[in-house]
Protein backbone atom coordinates (compact mmCIF):
# COMPACT_ATOMS: atom_id res chain seq x y z
CA UNK A 1 0.00 0.00 0.00
CA UNK A 2 2.31 2.78 -1.22
CA UNK A 3 0.94 6.29 -1.36
CA UNK A 4 3.47 8.70 -2.82
CA UNK A 5 3.51 12.01 -1.06
CA UNK A 6 2.10 14.73 -3.32
CA UNK A 7 1.89 17.93 -1.29
CA UNK A 8 5.30 18.95 0.00
CA UNK A 9 4.58 22.11 1.95
CA UNK A 10 5.68 22.80 5.53
CA UNK A 11 3.87 20.86 8.27
CA UNK A 12 0.90 22.67 9.82
CA UNK A 13 1.64 21.59 13.45
CA UNK A 14 -2.02 22.11 14.29
CA UNK A 15 -1.76 20.19 17.55
CA UNK A 16 0.35 22.93 19.09
CA UNK A 17 -0.94 26.20 20.50
CA UNK A 18 -0.01 29.33 18.46
CA UNK A 19 2.61 30.40 21.06
CA UNK A 20 4.27 27.00 20.98
CA UNK A 21 4.19 26.71 17.22
CA UNK A 22 7.22 28.98 16.72
CA UNK A 23 9.32 26.84 19.05
CA UNK A 24 9.17 23.72 16.89
CA UNK A 25 10.38 22.97 13.41
CA UNK A 26 7.74 22.56 10.72
CA UNK A 27 10.09 20.96 8.20
CA UNK A 28 9.31 17.58 6.67
CA UNK A 29 11.65 14.64 7.11
CA UNK A 30 13.97 14.07 4.16
CA UNK A 31 14.85 10.97 2.21
CA UNK A 32 18.16 9.24 2.77
CA UNK A 33 20.26 9.39 -0.38
CA UNK A 34 22.77 6.56 -0.74
CA UNK A 35 26.37 7.32 -1.62
CA UNK A 36 26.97 7.63 -5.37
CA UNK A 37 29.67 4.98 -5.32
CA UNK A 38 28.09 1.60 -4.65
CA UNK A 39 31.16 0.21 -2.95
CA UNK A 40 31.14 3.08 -0.45
CA UNK A 41 27.47 2.50 0.34
CA UNK A 42 28.13 -1.19 0.86
CA UNK A 43 31.02 -0.45 3.20
CA UNK A 44 28.92 2.06 5.18
CA UNK A 45 26.09 -0.46 5.45
CA UNK A 46 28.54 -3.05 6.80
CA UNK A 47 29.68 -0.53 9.40
CA UNK A 48 26.10 0.30 10.36
CA UNK A 49 25.17 -3.35 10.74
CA UNK A 50 28.02 -3.90 13.20
CA UNK A 51 27.18 -1.03 15.52
CA UNK A 52 23.49 -1.23 16.36
CA UNK A 53 22.35 0.77 19.35
CA UNK A 54 18.95 -0.17 20.66
CA UNK A 55 16.57 2.25 22.31
CA UNK A 56 15.97 0.99 25.86
CA UNK A 57 12.23 1.58 25.79
CA UNK A 58 10.20 -1.49 26.71
CA UNK A 59 6.85 -0.73 25.16
CA UNK A 60 5.09 -3.93 26.24
CA UNK A 61 5.51 -7.29 27.92
CA UNK A 62 8.02 -8.40 25.24
CA UNK A 63 10.61 -6.12 26.80
CA UNK A 64 11.14 -8.75 29.51
CA UNK A 65 12.84 -10.96 26.91
CA UNK A 66 15.33 -8.22 26.10
CA UNK A 67 16.95 -8.40 29.54
CA UNK A 68 18.38 -11.94 29.23
CA UNK A 69 19.51 -10.97 25.75
CA UNK A 70 21.93 -8.48 27.29
CA UNK A 71 23.35 -10.70 30.01
CA UNK A 72 26.11 -13.29 29.81
CA UNK A 73 24.13 -16.31 28.63
CA UNK A 74 22.93 -14.88 25.33
CA UNK A 75 25.24 -11.84 25.25
CA UNK A 76 24.03 -9.81 22.32
CA UNK A 77 26.87 -7.34 22.87
CA UNK A 78 29.19 -9.67 20.94
CA UNK A 79 27.12 -8.81 17.83
CA UNK A 80 27.75 -5.10 18.30
CA UNK A 81 24.25 -4.59 19.67
CA UNK A 82 23.69 -2.64 22.86
CA UNK A 83 20.96 -0.60 24.55
CA UNK A 84 21.09 3.18 24.86
CA UNK A 85 19.04 5.36 27.20
CA UNK A 86 17.82 7.97 24.73
CA UNK A 87 16.36 7.98 21.22
CA UNK A 88 18.95 10.55 20.13
CA UNK A 89 21.71 7.92 20.43
CA UNK A 90 19.78 4.93 19.14
CA UNK A 91 19.45 3.34 15.75
CA UNK A 92 17.21 0.33 16.49
CA UNK A 93 13.74 0.54 18.01
CA UNK A 94 12.54 -2.79 19.45
CA UNK A 95 8.75 -2.70 19.77
CA UNK A 96 8.34 -5.00 22.77
CA UNK A 97 5.00 -6.69 22.14
CA UNK A 98 1.59 -5.06 22.37
CA UNK A 99 1.26 -1.32 22.21
CA UNK A 100 -1.57 0.64 23.76
CA UNK A 101 -2.77 3.89 22.23
CA UNK A 102 -1.06 5.82 25.00
CA UNK A 103 2.23 4.04 24.30
CA UNK A 104 1.83 4.50 20.56
CA UNK A 105 2.04 8.24 21.02
CA UNK A 106 5.39 7.81 22.82
CA UNK A 107 6.53 5.31 20.20
CA UNK A 108 5.87 7.77 17.40
CA UNK A 109 7.61 10.54 19.28
CA UNK A 110 10.65 8.41 20.12
CA UNK A 111 10.86 6.98 16.62
CA UNK A 112 10.86 10.42 15.03
CA UNK A 113 13.47 11.69 17.47
CA UNK A 114 15.89 8.92 16.52
CA UNK A 115 18.66 9.96 14.15
CA UNK A 116 18.92 8.18 10.85
CA UNK A 117 19.79 5.55 9.82
CA UNK A 118 17.15 3.91 12.01
CA UNK A 119 15.48 0.52 12.02
CA UNK A 120 12.39 -0.88 13.71
CA UNK A 121 12.09 -4.48 14.93
CA UNK A 122 8.68 -5.64 16.19
CA UNK A 123 8.62 -8.52 18.66
CA UNK A 124 5.77 -10.91 19.21
CA UNK A 125 2.47 -11.48 17.52
CA UNK A 126 0.71 -8.39 18.91
CA UNK A 127 2.34 -5.86 16.55
CA UNK A 128 1.35 -8.08 13.61
CA UNK A 129 -2.40 -8.52 14.17
CA UNK A 130 -3.16 -7.67 17.78
CA UNK A 131 -2.54 -11.20 19.10
CA UNK A 132 -4.52 -12.02 22.21
CA UNK A 133 -5.44 -8.33 22.52
CA UNK A 134 -7.05 -8.18 19.08
CA UNK A 135 -10.41 -7.06 20.54
CA UNK A 136 -9.07 -4.72 23.21
CA UNK A 137 -10.40 -1.17 23.23
CA UNK A 138 -6.96 0.17 23.99
CA UNK A 139 -4.43 -1.93 22.06
CA UNK A 140 -3.61 -1.30 18.43
CA UNK A 141 -3.80 -4.21 16.02
CA UNK A 142 -1.08 -3.60 13.48
CA UNK A 143 1.93 -1.41 14.21
CA UNK A 144 2.90 -1.22 10.55
CA UNK A 145 0.09 1.26 9.93
CA UNK A 146 1.70 3.81 12.24
CA UNK A 147 5.45 3.36 11.94
CA UNK A 148 7.42 1.39 9.33
CA UNK A 149 8.70 -1.99 10.53
CA UNK A 150 11.88 -3.50 9.06
CA UNK A 151 11.70 -6.88 10.73
CA UNK A 152 9.12 -8.93 12.61
CA UNK A 153 10.11 -11.54 15.18
CA UNK A 154 6.98 -13.50 15.92
CA UNK A 155 6.08 -15.64 18.91
CA UNK A 156 4.31 -15.10 22.20
CA UNK A 157 6.79 -14.56 23.76
CA UNK A 158 9.78 -14.76 21.40
CA UNK A 159 12.61 -16.50 23.25
CA UNK A 160 16.03 -14.84 23.44
CA UNK A 161 17.33 -17.36 20.90
CA UNK A 162 14.81 -16.07 18.41
CA UNK A 163 15.76 -12.51 19.20
CA UNK A 164 19.41 -13.38 18.52
CA UNK A 165 18.37 -14.84 15.18
CA UNK A 166 16.36 -11.69 14.57
CA UNK A 167 19.35 -9.47 15.26
CA UNK A 168 21.41 -11.50 12.80
CA UNK A 169 18.63 -11.23 10.23
CA UNK A 170 18.43 -7.48 10.76
CA UNK A 171 22.19 -7.21 10.23
CA UNK A 172 21.85 -9.20 7.04
CA UNK A 173 19.10 -6.90 5.80
CA UNK A 174 21.12 -3.79 6.60
CA UNK A 175 24.20 -5.14 4.82
CA UNK A 176 22.09 -5.86 1.76
CA UNK A 177 20.59 -2.37 1.95
CA UNK A 178 17.04 -3.69 2.34
CA UNK A 179 16.25 -2.14 5.74
CA UNK A 180 14.71 1.01 4.27
CA UNK A 181 11.85 1.63 6.74
CA UNK A 182 12.93 5.20 7.43
CA UNK A 183 12.69 6.03 3.73
CA UNK A 184 9.26 4.42 3.51
CA UNK A 185 8.19 6.64 6.40
CA UNK A 186 9.35 9.74 4.54
CA UNK A 187 7.78 8.72 1.24
CA UNK A 188 4.39 7.93 2.78
CA UNK A 189 4.61 10.50 5.54
CA UNK A 190 1.09 11.91 5.13
CA UNK A 191 -0.45 8.43 5.10
CA UNK A 192 1.36 7.42 8.31
CA UNK A 193 0.47 10.73 9.94
CA UNK A 194 -3.21 10.37 9.04
CA UNK A 195 -3.27 6.87 10.53
CA UNK A 196 -1.58 8.07 13.71
CA UNK A 197 -3.96 10.98 14.14
CA UNK A 198 -6.95 8.73 13.57
CA UNK A 199 -5.96 6.81 16.71
CA UNK A 200 -4.29 9.41 18.93
CA UNK A 201 -7.05 11.81 19.83
CA UNK A 202 -5.14 14.28 21.99
CA UNK A 203 -2.43 15.20 19.50
CA UNK A 204 -0.43 17.86 21.34
CA UNK A 205 2.99 17.52 19.75
CA UNK A 206 4.53 18.74 16.49
CA UNK A 207 3.70 16.78 13.34
CA UNK A 208 7.31 15.66 13.08
CA UNK A 209 9.43 15.51 16.25
CA UNK A 210 12.84 16.61 15.05
CA UNK B 1 -14.83 -12.96 64.67
CA UNK B 2 -16.97 -12.18 67.69
CA UNK B 3 -16.08 -8.50 67.65
CA UNK B 4 -17.50 -8.16 64.17
CA UNK B 5 -20.92 -9.45 65.30
CA UNK B 6 -20.90 -6.91 68.14
CA UNK B 7 -19.85 -4.24 65.68
CA UNK B 8 -22.75 -5.03 63.34
CA UNK B 9 -25.14 -5.12 66.26
CA UNK B 10 -23.85 -1.76 67.46
CA UNK B 11 -24.10 -0.08 64.07
CA UNK B 12 -27.50 -1.60 63.31
CA UNK B 13 -28.94 0.83 65.85
CA UNK B 14 -28.07 3.80 63.63
CA UNK B 15 -27.81 2.30 60.12
CA UNK B 16 -29.82 -0.18 58.04
CA UNK B 17 -27.20 -2.87 57.49
CA UNK B 18 -28.14 -5.75 55.18
CA UNK B 19 -26.56 -8.86 53.68
CA UNK B 20 -23.97 -9.38 56.41
CA UNK B 21 -21.65 -12.16 55.28
CA UNK B 22 -18.58 -13.46 57.06
CA UNK B 23 -16.50 -15.00 54.32
CA UNK B 24 -13.63 -16.04 56.57
CA UNK B 25 -12.40 -15.02 60.03
CA UNK B 26 -10.45 -12.10 58.64
CA UNK B 27 -12.93 -10.88 56.02
CA UNK B 28 -16.58 -9.84 56.11
CA UNK B 29 -18.98 -7.98 53.86
CA UNK B 30 -22.04 -5.90 54.51
CA UNK B 31 -24.38 -3.76 52.44
CA UNK B 32 -25.63 -0.33 53.27
CA UNK B 33 -27.76 2.33 51.57
CA UNK B 34 -26.25 5.05 49.40
CA UNK B 35 -27.20 7.87 51.80
CA UNK B 36 -25.71 6.21 54.85
CA UNK B 37 -22.59 4.72 53.32
CA UNK B 38 -20.13 7.56 53.86
CA UNK B 39 -21.34 8.09 57.44
CA UNK B 40 -20.87 4.41 58.24
CA UNK B 41 -17.41 4.39 56.64
CA UNK B 42 -16.43 7.44 58.65
CA UNK B 43 -17.65 5.74 61.84
CA UNK B 44 -15.69 2.61 61.01
CA UNK B 45 -12.59 4.68 60.37
CA UNK B 46 -12.82 6.96 63.40
CA UNK B 47 -14.26 4.77 66.13
CA UNK B 48 -13.92 1.12 65.11
CA UNK B 49 -10.25 1.21 64.04
CA UNK B 50 -10.71 0.51 60.31
CA UNK B 51 -8.14 3.12 59.41
CA UNK B 52 -6.89 1.69 56.13
CA UNK B 53 -8.66 1.92 52.78
CA UNK B 54 -7.44 -1.12 50.84
CA UNK B 55 -9.30 -0.30 47.66
CA UNK B 56 -12.43 1.17 46.15
CA UNK B 57 -13.89 -0.54 43.13
CA UNK B 58 -17.11 -0.89 41.16
CA UNK B 59 -19.07 -3.74 39.58
CA UNK B 60 -21.51 -3.13 36.75
CA UNK B 61 -24.72 -5.13 37.35
CA UNK B 62 -26.32 -4.18 34.06
CA UNK B 63 -29.10 -6.81 34.42
CA UNK B 64 -30.14 -5.43 37.79
CA UNK B 65 -29.66 -1.85 36.62
CA UNK B 66 -27.15 -0.64 39.19
CA UNK B 67 -23.47 -0.33 40.03
CA UNK B 68 -22.10 -1.85 43.23
CA UNK B 69 -19.28 0.09 44.84
CA UNK B 70 -17.05 -1.83 47.24
CA UNK B 71 -15.09 0.03 49.89
CA UNK B 72 -12.60 -2.40 51.42
CA UNK B 73 -11.47 -1.24 54.86
CA UNK B 74 -8.84 -2.85 57.05
CA UNK B 75 -8.26 -2.82 60.80
CA UNK B 76 -4.55 -3.32 61.52
CA UNK B 77 -5.00 -4.03 65.25
CA UNK B 78 -7.70 -6.67 64.76
CA UNK B 79 -6.29 -7.90 61.42
CA UNK B 80 -9.76 -7.76 59.99
CA UNK B 81 -11.18 -6.40 56.73
CA UNK B 82 -14.69 -5.21 56.00
CA UNK B 83 -16.05 -4.75 52.50
CA UNK B 84 -18.84 -2.18 52.42
CA UNK B 85 -21.11 -2.69 49.40
CA UNK B 86 -23.15 0.25 48.17
CA UNK B 87 -25.61 0.09 45.28
CA UNK B 88 -25.93 3.20 43.17
CA UNK B 89 -28.13 3.76 40.14
CA UNK B 90 -26.52 3.64 36.70
CA UNK B 91 -28.11 6.84 35.37
CA UNK B 92 -26.99 9.30 36.69
CA UNK B 93 -24.11 7.40 38.29
CA UNK B 94 -23.08 9.57 41.19
CA UNK B 95 -21.72 8.97 44.69
CA UNK B 96 -20.54 11.07 47.60
CA UNK B 97 -16.76 11.45 47.65
CA UNK B 98 -14.63 10.09 50.50
CA UNK B 99 -11.47 12.04 49.68
CA UNK B 100 -11.77 13.89 53.03
CA UNK B 101 -11.41 10.57 54.86
CA UNK B 102 -8.53 9.19 52.77
CA UNK B 103 -6.70 11.49 50.38
CA UNK B 104 -5.71 8.54 48.17
CA UNK B 105 -9.40 7.79 47.53
CA UNK B 106 -9.35 10.66 45.03
CA UNK B 107 -7.18 8.51 42.74
CA UNK B 108 -9.61 5.60 42.91
CA UNK B 109 -12.44 7.98 42.19
CA UNK B 110 -10.63 9.41 39.17
CA UNK B 111 -10.23 5.88 37.85
CA UNK B 112 -13.89 5.02 38.43
CA UNK B 113 -14.94 8.23 36.70
CA UNK B 114 -12.86 7.31 33.67
CA UNK B 115 -13.58 3.57 33.47
CA UNK B 116 -17.25 3.53 34.59
CA UNK B 117 -18.37 7.14 34.30
CA UNK B 118 -19.27 7.34 38.01
CA UNK B 119 -19.06 10.92 39.23
CA UNK B 120 -17.84 11.90 42.71
CA UNK B 121 -18.65 15.62 43.08
CA UNK B 122 -15.92 17.59 44.85
CA UNK B 123 -13.21 14.98 44.39
CA UNK B 124 -9.91 16.64 43.34
CA UNK B 125 -8.76 16.32 39.71
CA UNK B 126 -11.75 14.12 38.97
CA UNK B 127 -11.91 14.96 35.27
CA UNK B 128 -8.19 14.58 34.56
CA UNK B 129 -7.14 11.67 32.36
CA UNK B 130 -6.15 8.65 34.40
CA UNK B 131 -5.11 5.84 32.02
CA UNK B 132 -6.81 6.73 28.77
CA UNK B 133 -5.85 9.80 26.84
CA UNK B 134 -8.41 11.66 24.79
CA UNK B 135 -11.16 9.06 25.28
CA UNK B 136 -14.31 10.13 23.44
CA UNK B 137 -16.64 7.11 23.74
CA UNK B 138 -18.73 5.70 26.59
CA UNK B 139 -16.52 4.55 29.49
CA UNK B 140 -14.87 1.27 28.48
CA UNK B 141 -15.61 -0.81 31.59
CA UNK B 142 -19.37 -0.26 31.32
CA UNK B 143 -20.96 -3.48 30.13
CA UNK B 144 -22.91 -1.85 27.30
CA UNK B 145 -19.55 -0.88 25.74
CA UNK B 146 -18.86 -3.26 22.83
CA UNK B 147 -15.09 -3.68 22.81
CA UNK B 148 -14.97 -5.86 19.65
CA UNK B 149 -16.97 -3.36 17.62
CA UNK B 150 -14.91 -0.48 18.96
CA UNK B 151 -11.65 -2.25 18.17
CA UNK B 152 -12.73 -3.11 14.64
CA UNK B 153 -13.86 0.43 13.90
CA UNK B 154 -10.93 2.15 15.52
CA UNK B 155 -7.95 -0.10 14.87
CA UNK B 156 -8.99 -1.15 11.37
CA UNK B 157 -8.89 -4.90 11.76
CA UNK B 158 -6.35 -6.70 9.65
CA UNK B 159 -8.06 -8.49 6.74
CA UNK B 160 -7.59 -12.23 6.45
CA UNK B 161 -7.82 -13.06 10.13
CA UNK B 162 -9.46 -16.48 10.39
CA UNK B 163 -9.94 -19.18 13.00
CA UNK B 164 -9.49 -22.88 12.31
CA UNK B 165 -10.96 -25.83 14.15
CA UNK B 166 -7.74 -27.17 15.77
CA UNK B 167 -8.62 -30.86 15.30
CA UNK B 168 -9.59 -30.61 11.65
CA UNK B 169 -6.69 -28.26 10.88
CA UNK B 170 -3.98 -30.44 12.44
CA UNK B 171 -5.45 -33.57 10.88
CA UNK B 172 -5.25 -31.91 7.49
CA UNK B 173 -1.59 -31.05 8.09
CA UNK B 174 -0.37 -34.25 9.76
CA UNK B 175 -2.59 -36.98 8.24
CA UNK B 176 -4.08 -35.58 5.03
CA UNK B 177 -5.17 -39.04 3.77
CA UNK B 178 -6.76 -40.18 7.04
CA UNK B 179 -10.56 -40.42 7.14
CA UNK B 180 -12.54 -40.47 10.41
Amino acid sequence: MIHKDQSLGPLPNEGLSPEERDLFSNARPTLYEPYPLEVVEKFVNWVRANSLWMLGFGTGCGAIELNPLMTSRFDVYRLGFQPRPTPRQSSVFMIGGYSSVKTLKRIVRSYEQMQGPKFVVALGICPVNGGMYWDSYNTINKIDLYIPVDLYITGCMPRPEVLLAGVLELKKKIKEGRADGANRYVENFDWYKANQKRIIKDWNMPDYNW
Amino acid sequence: MADFKQLVEHYSKSYTIKDVREQKPSLAFLRVGKDEAVHLIRDLQETAGYTHLSFLTAIDWIEKGHFTLTYMLHNYAARHSIGVHVNIERQPAEMESIHQLWAQAATYQRELREMYGIRFPGSPRLDDDFCLEGWDDIPPMRREFDTVKYSQERFFDRPGRASEDPRAHMQQILYPTHKD
